[in-house]
């Protein structure tokens, strides 16, 4: 079995056979960190950049890591937002990198739209790091990952997304992924952070916390922009919190055994109280870990095989 | 060859593994998955039969470590890694179903000094079709069958494939 | 004097109620007479002075006009000319066009508009009519010398390009502008509602992850200048109406029998926003392509007349400007070559008769913005567009006159083909 075609985009364009696949080779995968040497051979003499338009650590690193494990060399390129208005455009940028003879870039960009500019551009393939509000593919794949090892299988499970829908490229990309995979997904959200049309994508939309988290198998709660406030998203931090800010009180009326995810970085007292982000029920640290294994996997699908 | 035969051979090679290295001492079996992995299951118990001892048995995937990765444009999917033990000072007895090329046991033994550094590496296979193209001679070997290039050995076991035999296939 | 004779075409001219095969004759640039192709027993033989043009299974139309371009010069030549402008409208059919004051420096003084005009007559080949700027420099505070702009040449009025968000400003231009009679055109948009959005709101705005412009960003201001136009009694002309809500609205003042017109564009009558799927910056425009039941509204408005006339918003922009990240590319698509076959489209499509469609292509605009032109008669300058309506052609960026290529037809099979374009009675395109 392959992947199909040179890029991952989105998870809009996927399978559910395609999201499988990257699973399952995440699962093979994830027993190469635990070892002593951690490092396999597999994608010697490939060169991947790491091409990052927003300042993002933990996902470039995860995306360095996943390489290095693998064996690739990885490079980083960081471009400040600042320097990109006054210069080089997407296309010219891409000719330079394409010109250096990578087998991958994978890119970060505050616009949406431009890794899919990028793949027209260049004939290596392009791993979508995330754009705008768009997606965030590797991040799905590795929350998808996360819960199928606790939970054992996705299908049939209800999944509620929380917190500010309209700015959330991880929030389109597990919507795509988990209904695919045959969960159920509600989103919720003060209404001024619901898109309109959201429900198109596959999921149910509410306003209320207490009716996304009664059912729920899975909670993913978003990280909040505090700048939203100053656009009048929501009144304030305070109100946010009270809310749609995921505490204990609130937890006690979701399913025993429910599981709590967060993109990360969290901000601890406004989304998610610290005792539940460090409480029995989260996951934020299995996310972690599972992002190198499911960032190795997309390499290993994406530059394992020989071109067409 | 039936499952008779298969399971006739696996005791033979099981006898020759425990005669060889003395006993079960600082043994730990380790199969090539899909069959080998299973072939390894087998000696397993075959050996707990004789001597009583269960032997720490796992699984060895080879995959990453194939030197035909980005040349093939099929593209294997990735199988079971199952070191059970840590192998320094090990001898580890290597099981696969069809020896080959050797390029498949080589890509394995490279996985496995990953892990740690061995006594010794032993291999087992069931059939031996010849052509190797590395220096790779296995130690134990259930039945030779020669074969022509245009020609393919297959495997099957009942516990993977629902019945049990080895057949020379012309390829397509 | 020069003779040129159109003969045995489909004549139609909606203003006149004519359809049928005619022989035209044109003399020193005016039209001098139209006779019945079975009666007329003129032997007709081209000669020197005397052209002929074989219109035999051909349209034959006054030219068309356009009141919403922008010709892009003076100051962003890179993108379009007068004169490349001028060419493409040619080969779009087009004899008359009007040109936005979005230009650098803006239109808003006589010495602008009259540079534009000697541009036009030197280099042009088309009638170029110059819209002058409602704000001295579009900035939206202070009225321009209208008075001095009409008499320079200036046909109408507008700051399109850049909404006019004072509502005090508005009631001013159109209180004002009365002196001189000339209409007000309204590019509505609240910018504080549509904000840094980059295409409409709704679904496909929400699965690209793209910022949206919600319809109620131009009919809070339809509404305004509507109602601005019952306080004032000026004329108010809303330009590339994009809405369903705001087709209400302009319906609505009709009735009333307020002084409003209004245009619609024909990406706006043909596209919605799923052309912008792939982030197609070619389908990006302000306003944006809106949702399938917006272009449904429109094409009934267009049909019963609430919608007086189609302007192409023709908006070059160069690959600079294009071909980057659809956040910030630059708002336009070029139309003016394209424009009579998609609107032919909705003819094809028994949505309008091909009667409406010229005539909202001809005579409507024309009369939207009180220009003389857009129907022949004896003696009218002889504007005339000869159409085959049975061709088809393949829209080929690479092809277009125009000197940007910013369409989002590219590719796209359409039907009815522009053969020639004549312009006080001198062909200015003949098809190759
Ligand atoms: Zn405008």
């Amino acid at each position: 079995m392959r992947f199909k075609g040179k890029d991952l985009l989105g998870i809009e364009d996927l399978d559910a056979s395609d999201i499988d696949l990257v699973l399952s080779t995440a699962e093979s995968l994830r027993e190469v960190s635990e070892r002593e040497i951690k490092k396999v051979p597999t994608l010697r003499g490939k060169t991947i950049i790491n091409l990052f338009y927003e300042p993002s650590t933990r996902t470039r690193t995860s995306f360095e890591i996943a390489a290095k494990r693998m064996s690739a060399d990885a490079v980083n390129i960081s471009v400040s937002t600042s320097s990109v208005v006054k210069g080089e455009t997407i296309k010219d940028t891409a000719k330079n990198l394409e010109a250096m003879k990578p087998d991958c870039i994978v890119i970060r960009h505050s616009a949406s739209g431009v890794p899919m500019m990028l793949a027209n551009y260049v004939k290596c393939s392009v791993v979508n790091a995330g754009d705008g509000a768009h997606e965030h593919p590797s991040q799905a794949l590795l929350d998808m990952l996360t819960v199928k090892e606790k939970k054992g299988a996705i299908a049939g499970l209800k999944l509620s997304i929380i917190g500010d829908i309209t700015h959330s490229r991880v929030a389109r990309s597990n919507i795509y992924g988990f209904t695919k995979l045959g969960a159920q997904v509600t989103v919720a959200g003060p209404p001024t952070m619901v898109p309109p049309g959201i429900e198109k994508l596959g999921c149910r939309a509410t306003s209320s916390m207490d009716d996304a988290i009664k059912d729920a198998d899975v909670i993913m709660m978003l990280r909040i922009q505090l700048e939203r406030q100053k656009e009048s998203f929501f009144p304030s931090v305070r109100e946010y919190s009270r809310l749609y800010g995921l505490d204990e009180a609130k937890l006690n009326r979701a399913k025993k055994d429910v599981l709590i995810l967060h993109p990360g970085p969290i901000n601890r007292g406004v989304e998610v109280s610290s005792e539940v982000a460090d409480g029995p029920h989260s996951l934020i640290l299995d996310q972690v870990t599972n992002g190198v294994a499911v960032r190795m996997a997309i390499f290993y699908l994406l530059l394992g095989a020989a071109k067409e | 060859m039936d499952e008779k035969g298969i399971e006739r051979a696996l005791a033979r090679i099981a006898h020759e593994i425990l005669e060889r290295n003395k006993g079960t001492e600082g043994l730990v079996v380790l199969g090539i998955p899909t069959r080998g992995y299973g072939l390894a299951q087998r000696l397993q118990s075959i050996i707990e039969g004789i001597e009583g001892v269960r032997l720490p048995t796992g699984a060895v995937d080879a995959t990453l470590y194939r030197d035909d990765l980005g040349i093939k444009k099929e593209q294997p999917s990735l199988k079971k890694m199952d070191i059970p033990i840590p192998i320094d000072g090990l001898t580890i007895i290597l099981v696969d179903d069809v020896l080959f090329t050797g390029r498949t046991i080589r890509a394995a033994m490279n996985a496995l000094m990953d892990f740690g550094r061995p006594r010794s590496i032993q291999l087992a296979v069931l059939v031996d079709r010849g052509h190797r193209e590395l220096p790779i001679k296995p130690d134990y070997v259930g039945k030779n069958i020669p074969t022509s290039l245009k020609e393919g050995v297959r495997v099957r076991l009942k516990e993977i494939d629902g019945m049990s035999e080895i057949t020379v296939i012309e390829k397509e | 004097m020069n003779r040129l004779i159109i003969k045995g075409g489909r004549f139609l001219d909606p203003v006149a109620g004519i359809d049928g095969i005619f022989n035209i004759y044109v003399m020193g640039g005016r039209v001098a007479s139209f006779k019945p192709a079975y009666a007329d027993t003129t032997e007709i033989t081209p000669g020197p002075g005397v052209e002929v043009i074989d219109a035999k299974g051909l349209l034959v139309t006054p030219g068309l006009i356009d009141v919403h371009a922008h010709l892009r010069e003076p100051g962003f030549e890179y993108k379009e000319t007068i004169r490349t402008g001028t060419l493409a409208a040619a080969a779009g059919g087009f004899t008359s066009i009007l040109c936005m004051a979005n230009t650098r420096p803006v239109n808003d003084n006589e010495s602008v508009t009259r540079y534009i005009r000697k541009k036009a007559e030197e280099e042009g080949v088309v009638n170029v009519f110059p819209v002058g700027a409602v704000s001295v420099g579009q900035n939206g505070e202070r009225l321009t010398e209208m008075f001095e702009l009409k008499s320079a040449g200036c046909v109408a009025v507008s700051d399109d390009g850049m909404p006019i968000v004072d509502g005090g400003l508005m009631r001013r231009a159109l209180e004002y502008s009365k002196i001189c009679d000339l209409p007000v055109i309204s590019h509505a948009e609240d910018p504080t509602l549509a904000g840094s959005g980059a295409m409409n709101e709704g679904e496909v705005s929400t699965r690209l992850g793209l910022k949206g412009i919600p319809g109620a960003a131009e009919e809070s201001v339809v509404a305004r200048d509507i109602a601005l136009a019952r306080l004032t009694g000026g004329r108010l002309h809303i330009a590339h109406v994009s809405t369903r809500g705001s087709v209400e609205l302009i319906r609505m003042a009709k009735e009333e029998g307020l002084k409003v017109t209004a245009e619609a564009t024909p990406h706006h009558l043909t596209l919605t926003d799923e052309a912008v799927l792939k982030y197609s910056t070619n389908a990006k425009m302000n306003p944006p392509l809106r949702s399938s039941g917006d272009v449904e509204a429109l094409r009934k408005g267009l049909k019963d007349g609430t919608i007086d006339c189609v302007a192409t918003d023709h908006a070059p922009q160069s690959i600079m400007e294009k071909d980057i990240e659809f956040d910030r590319a630059a708002n336009g698509v070029v139309g003016i070559e394209t424009a009579f076959s998609l609107i032919y489209g909705l003819v094809a499509e028994g949505l309008l008769t091909l009667n409406e469609a010229v005539s909202a292509m001809t005579i409507e605009p024309a009369r939207a913005m009180g220009l003389d032109k857009g129907t022949l008669r004896v003696g009218s300058a002889a504007d005339i567009a000869i159409i085959d309506l049975a061709k088809g052609w393949t829209v080929d960026p690479a092809k277009l006159r125009s000197k940007s290529k910013n369409t989002p037809f590219a590719g796209m099979t359409l039907k009815g083909v522009v053969e020639k374009t004549i312009v006080g009675g001198k062909t200015v395109y003949s098809r190759e």
